[in-house]
């Protein structure tokens, strides 16, 4: 479990008036400062913190990867040895196809994959060709593998916190 | 989505700067003018072509938690569970994938507790049981799918 920075309110309203997006107007940080009556150094000084302690992982900007042209989305699971799991994890992150890449539990008998690599092609082939790589990458530390295709966008709202 | 398009895409994936005037610097780079960044990042977003520009927030490192769940739902009953599950508001993601569990989602709720509530009320709702497959470590990757 990874460790939790502490939070104080003030952080709070800065993550609360960030996570819909940053402003788009010429000084952004300075105009996030007047909408919760803090000094633009303070807000920026906060959102470096919160970089450098992990709760914000970035700032940028998101595209939508069906517009992109990655429209083929895969989630290819895989079942390799626990005592080699983070040696085999770190190099299939490092694919340039790979998106997200976890340990995760198996739930047997239904699931026995430990091993998750999400990859985006801009076709079913495409994918099909990175899994290949993948699997030819595991070779025979692979016992099963399998890919998921969503099918159907049912929800996508990202994380909401509450004020 | 022309080039210029795509070489913002590609500039705004990494770190966007926390300065006095940001997009001016970052269109700086890009040769363009702060005018002209602002512009296409608006038509961007309100065109669907970007989901979200802003922090990207990891809930874990505030306390919350972040769980990848999968229902095996029966055909028959799909619509019906989609849309309880949907109702939870500490469900972010939701898609069918064409496998035996065909409902996968994302819990996220600002502590853990949070996400084994979130699973009861889930199987007490649709009666199914709920697979949770929690993140044991992540690996890294870069941000890199090139626009």
């Amino acid at each position: 479990m990874m460790e939790a920075m502490a939070l104080d309110a003030v952080d709070r309203r800065l993550i609360v008036a960030t996570q819909g997006g940053l402003p788009r107007v010429p000084r952004p940080y300075h105009a996030l400062a007047d909408q919760l009556g803090l000094a633009a150094d303070e807000v920026m000084a906060r959102l470096r913190r919160l970089l450098e302690s992990g709760v914000i992982r970035r700032i940028g900007a998101v595209p939508n990867h069906y517009a992109l042209g990655y429209t083929a989305n895969g989630m290819s699971v895989w079942d390799v040895p626990d005592e080699r799991i983070d040696a085999l994890g770190e190099q299939v992150g490092r694919l340039s196809f790979v998106t997200h890449c976890y340990h995760r539990p198996r739930a047997l008998p239904l699931w026995p994959y430990n091993l998750f690599a999400m990859v985006h092609g801009k076709s079913r082939e495409e994918v099909e060709a990175q899994v290949g790589q993948i699997a030819a990458l595991l070779g025979a530390d692979c016992r099963a593998h399998d890919v998921l295709y969503s099918s159907r966008i049912l929800k996508k709202t990202g994380l909401r916190i509450g004020a | 989505m022309d080039d210029l398009d795509r070489s913002i895409i590609n500039a705004l994936q990494g770190g966007f700067p926390i300065c006095d005037e940001p997009y001016r610097e970052t269109a700086e780079r890009l040769g363009i003018s702060e005018a002209g960044l602002i512009e296409r990042i608006e038509r961007m977003l309100a065109d669907r072509t970007l989901t979200r520009f802003g922090p990207m927030f990891q809930v874990e490192r505030m306390g919350g938690a972040f769980v990848l769940a999968a229902l095996a739902v029966p055909e028959a009953d799909y619509e019906r569970v989609a849309e309880l599950v949907n109702s939870l508001p500490e469900v972010a993601h939701n898609y069918r994938r064409e496998h035996a569990l065909n409902m996968w989602f994302v819990l996220a709720t600002e502590t853990p507790a949070g996400i084994d509530a979130a699973i009861e009320r889930i199987e007490r709702a649709t009666g199914l049981k709920v697979y949770a497959f929690p993140k044991l470590k992540e690996y890294f990757v870069e941000m890199k799918l090139a626009a």
